[in-house]
């Protein structure tokens, strides 16, 4: 076959809603487009452990520690789900986390945001984790097999998450007064940092027309935005948790909320590596992986000594 | 940077009588540690009474594509299935 014909053997297969599988002939673009997307997204959920673990050693009692410990933990299998899912398109896990320490690769830029108070594990848990479930939701019907499987996967340790983090706001909103302004403080921080979470409007969006057509976007970022904006002003209701939009109100004609302007400035601030953390969380990360070199440098050793005793053998 | 791992696929069996089904990959530097990774990354909810992992190297797969010969019996055998053959009406089970 030769290039056309393969092409569109392939829009054919994903036209019916066929997964397209590691070893399918698939357009360049296709690939090179999982990549990047995959890699993104398994790089923003052990990126995303930083701020959180940073209030593993002052929860507030065992129980809240136990539980953070697994959310946290949870986020990074959801990693390796995707670094593996990411790896059947050839690309090895070592070039993945090259490109994350030389800054080639972004990660979502929610975790440039610090985690100031311990509502903040709450805010991250209920509007972050929601946000992203929106998302992996929809991704569950990506035409790739392996990152819709991840998807299914990390979908079903999602609800826990943002359960975690909305008891925690709940706790908060029933006790004193400085507890409710704490809660109160975090949502009006991280409320439009989530919003800007689903990119950008899809006007201003360039690749979606393609994405959409091969089935690796399903919904568009502004559709996925709403179903989270409508869904969370209910739950931020029930608990007395002001959503910080002077213009956010139900518009009976569209069925939907309506809500204000985003300030794509702080976006773009946020995703060119300006955000509060961005250096903190990169350095970290190298030097955690560096710390680690010990540990795959005896793994060599122990591996190599192996083989030539079977050798031997 | 270069790669010193092996890569893995696991199977789990999320409870007896079912057939191990693949969860995905991981990288290991030998079987014993495959298992053990696996253990955390693929069943820290229960999910599995079992877990094979083998080697992605020494898998041997067909591919859809190029061998269409391999399944072709399927269609031309038709009388390999039940549904070929039609049973008297009376008959209400067979
Ligand atoms: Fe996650
Ligand atoms: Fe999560």
């Amino acid at each position: 076959m030769d290039q056309a014909e393969e092409e569109k053997v392939f829009q054919e297969r994903v036209d019916a809603e066929e997964k397209i599988e590691p070893k399918d002939w698939m357009p360049d673009k296709y690939r090179k487009t999982l990549i990047r997307q995959i890699s993104q997204h398994a790089h923003s959920e052990v990126i995303g452990m930083q701020p959180e673990g940073n209030w593993l050693t002052r929860a507030p009692t065992l129980h809240r520690k136990a539980v953070l410990l697994a959310k946290v933990q949870d986020e990074g299998g959801h990693g390796l789900y995707l670094y593996s899912a990411a790896e059947t398109m050839g690309v090895s896990r070592e070039e993945m986390i090259d490109d994350l320490h030389e800054e080639r690769a972004k990660y979502a830029s929610i975790f440039n945001y610090p985690t100031l108070t311990w509502s903040d594990i709450g805010a991250i848990g209920w509007l972050v984790d929601s946000a992203a479930i929106v998302n992996q939701i929809s991704l569950q019907r990506t035409s790739y097999g392996p990152y819709a499987r991840a998807m299914v996967r990390i979908c079903k340790e999602e609800s826990f998450h943002q359960r975690q983090g909305y008891n925690i706001m709940m706790t908060l909103m029933r006790g004193s007064d400085e507890q409710k302004a704490m809660a109160q403080d975090s949502v009006d921080r991280f409320w439009w940092p989530v919003l800007m979470m689903f990119g950008p409007h899809d006007s201003d969006s360039v690749h979606s027309a393609q994405n959409m057509k091969w089935k690796i976007k399903r919904q568009s970022n502004d559709d996925l935005r709403q179903k989270f904006i409508d869904q969370t002003v209910e739950q931020a209701n029930a608990i007395g948790i002001t959503l910080p939009d002077p213009d956010l109100k139900w518009n009976e004609e569209r069925g939907h909320y309506d809500f204000g302007e985003i300030d794509w400035e702080e976006f773009r601030r946020s995703m060119s590596g300006g955000g509060p953390c961005s250096r903190l969380r990169l350095a970290h990360h190298r030097q955690v992986h560096e710390e680690g070199e010990w540990v795959r440098e005896a793994m060599r050793v122990y591996e190599n000594k192996k083989r030539s005793n079977q050798e031997a053998a | 940077m270069t790669s010193h791992t092996q890569l893995y696929e696991i199977f789990i069996r999320s409870q007896r009588g079912l057939d191990h089904k693949h969860v995905g990959s991981l990288h290991a530097d030998d079987a014993e540690q495959a298992l053990q990774y696996a253990r955390d990354v693929y069943t820290r909810r229960s999910e599995g009474v079992s877990i094979w992992a083998v080697k992605s190297s020494d898998i041997a797969a067909s591919q859809e594509s190029d061998c269409g010969s391999f399944y072709d019996p399927l269609d031309d055998k038709p009388y390999r299935h039940a549904s070929h053959y039609d049973l008297p009406d009376e008959v209400k089970s067979l």
